[in-house]
């Protein structure tokens, strides 16, 4: 075996359905053709990479999956190149959590979730974002991605947890090391987690003598079943949790929908025309550019949709190809803004429901909103080049437009 | 003919996506975790099929049964 704190090498993928790899540079820069190969050959697919690893193609497998929770486990919910020991039940719960530990766990982050809670963060989200665009609205061009899709979710978990808005690009910083880097190369995820560790310990001691009305101090006075608090490693593992899924997460889902903006004018004038066409383009614009993949690991042997599973793989279970199954969206391939009958599961299906759905909602609609307020008009800038992100979450990391009408 | 309809959240299937919620108001109320149950007694009054089966269409769990009655 190679050292784990050098990044594994991957060599390119010439057989997508034996040996397939989320981490190729084909599937970052356009995934779709690729599911519908794999999809096309099986409802579930395996590679011998990242120690074994299946992946389900189909809406059907995925949901099968997604609501066994006596064969597959949520102690590894990314796939990469090792499987250290898992020396802390508290990781990040409840995401990591199997039953029974995970209804407590869930059920405590729920209440400030609420769709009725979110409603009162809006006026701070219309601010953040107007005040995003400030910035760059009189250079006619913007790298959309990097200075606006960013910040959004990043200054509002900010404000949920009641942590310094000012501090997002370490927060930035961290994902990156461990949902991006940290695939490939240990260290580089364990200094993240070290970092931030050290970073929220720091405000729970301040807090412990000036309680504050935010979502770490909602943490640490929360009590479990039996009245007793939760433990600091409980605490601590859950704000993990919140940064890291709230982040990259809904930047990636602001930032593809401005980039299928940009590309169909079309869409970006009805919904100008008819802002009530916004909620059902939301969930199409969720259900097309998915951007969360979460694992499992096989614990037990058992069949998904016909196929063997054995214990000791993960499972990349991949939302985003679930919500391109034609079998359950017709024309799964198009984005149809007024699309009626939705039932995607880009906010995973079962026990692991996204805690923060209404969050990222709310703050997709209010991004695209005040952007298409005030710059109706943008597009692709031919000069520069999209990137996207690899591996779990799925989005533009560079989306370069230019403002205003093509003259 | 006229058709009744009542609707059902089967709360063991919920998991809060609150899909239903966001589509037809006035049929389902979420509780403090934003788990959904139908408001009342799950008649659907007149006017509001549609809503009802738009509903029931979105939800990714699958938890919300119409029944005609
Ligand atoms: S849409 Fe389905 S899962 Fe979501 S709250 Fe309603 S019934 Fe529950």
């Amino acid at each position: 075996m190679s050292d784990v704190s050098q990044p594994a090498a991957h060599p390119p993928v010439t057989d997508w359905v034996n040996d397939f790899d989320h981490t190729d540079p084909q599937w970052t820069k356009d995934p779709f053709p690729i599911w519908d190969e794999m999809r096309a050959a099986s409802p579930v697919v395996h590679t011998e990479r990242f120690l074994g690893c299946y992946m389900p193609t189909t809406y059907e497998a995925v949901r099968e999956i997604a609501n066994d929770t006596k064969h597959f486990s949520s102690r590894r919910i990314i796939v990469r190149d090792v499987r250290p020991e898992i020396t802390s039940r508290n990781a990040a719960p409840p995401i990591t959590s199997d039953p029974p530990e995970h209804k407590p766990a869930k059920q405590l982050l729920l209440p400030p979730f609420t769709p009725d809670a979110m409603k009162k963060l809006e006026p701070r989200m219309r601010a953040i974002c107007n005040e995003l665009i400030d910035g760059f609205i009189a250079d006619g061009k913007v790298d959309a991605a990097a200075r606006y899709s960013k910040y959004i979710p990043v200054q509002a978990i900010a404000h949920m947890l009641g942590i310094p808005e000012s501090d997002s690009d370490l927060f930035i910083k961290w994902i990156h090391m461990i949902l991006e880097l940290g695939i490939k190369d240990e260290s580089k995820l364990l200094q993240a987690v070290q970092e931030m560790s050290a970073y929220f310990i720091a405000h729970i001691e301040a807090r412990k003598n000036k309680p504050t009305d935010d979502l770490i101090s909602y943490l640490m006075n929360a009590k479990d079943k039996e009245g007793n608090p939760l433990e600091d490693s409980h605490v601590l593992g859950s704000l993990r949790l919140l940064l890291i899924a709230g982040i990259d997460t809904t930047w990636s889902a602001i930032g593809s929908s401005l980039w299928h903006l940009a590309r169909t004018p079309v869409d970006r004038e009805r919904l100008i025309a008819e802002p009530e066409v916004m909620p059902t383009a939301v969930e199409e614009l969720l259900r097309a550019y998915s951007p969360v993949t979460m694992a499992r690991e096989v614990v037990k042997e058992t069949t998904i949709s016909g196929c063997p599973v054995k214990a000791g793989n993960m499972v990349l279970l991949s939302f985003p190809a679930a919500n391109r199954d034609p079998k359950v969206f017709p024309d799964a391939d198009k984005v149809v803004i007024d699309r009626r009958e939705n039932r995607h599961a880009a906010f995973g299906l079962g026990i692991h429901r996204c805690v923060g759905s209404n969050l990222a909602r709310m703050e997709m609609q209010i991004a695209l909103e005040e952007w298409l307020k005030r710059i109706p008009d943008f597009r692709l800038d031919p000069a520069g080049t999209v990137t996207w992100s690899q591996g779990t979450v799925r989005g533009p990391r560079q989306l370069p437009f230019l403002l205003g009408k093509a003259m | 003919m006229t058709e009744r309809l009542r609707v059902h959240v089967d709360p063991d299937k919920c998991q809060g996506h609150a899909r239903c919620k966001a589509l037809a108001p006035e049929l389902f109320e979420l509780d403090e975790y934003g788990n959904a149950h139908e408001a009342g007694d799950g008649t659907v009054p007149p006017g509001l099929e549609d809503k009802v089966w738009l509903a029931k269409a979105n939800c990714p769990e699958i938890a919300i049964d119409v029944i005609e009655e």
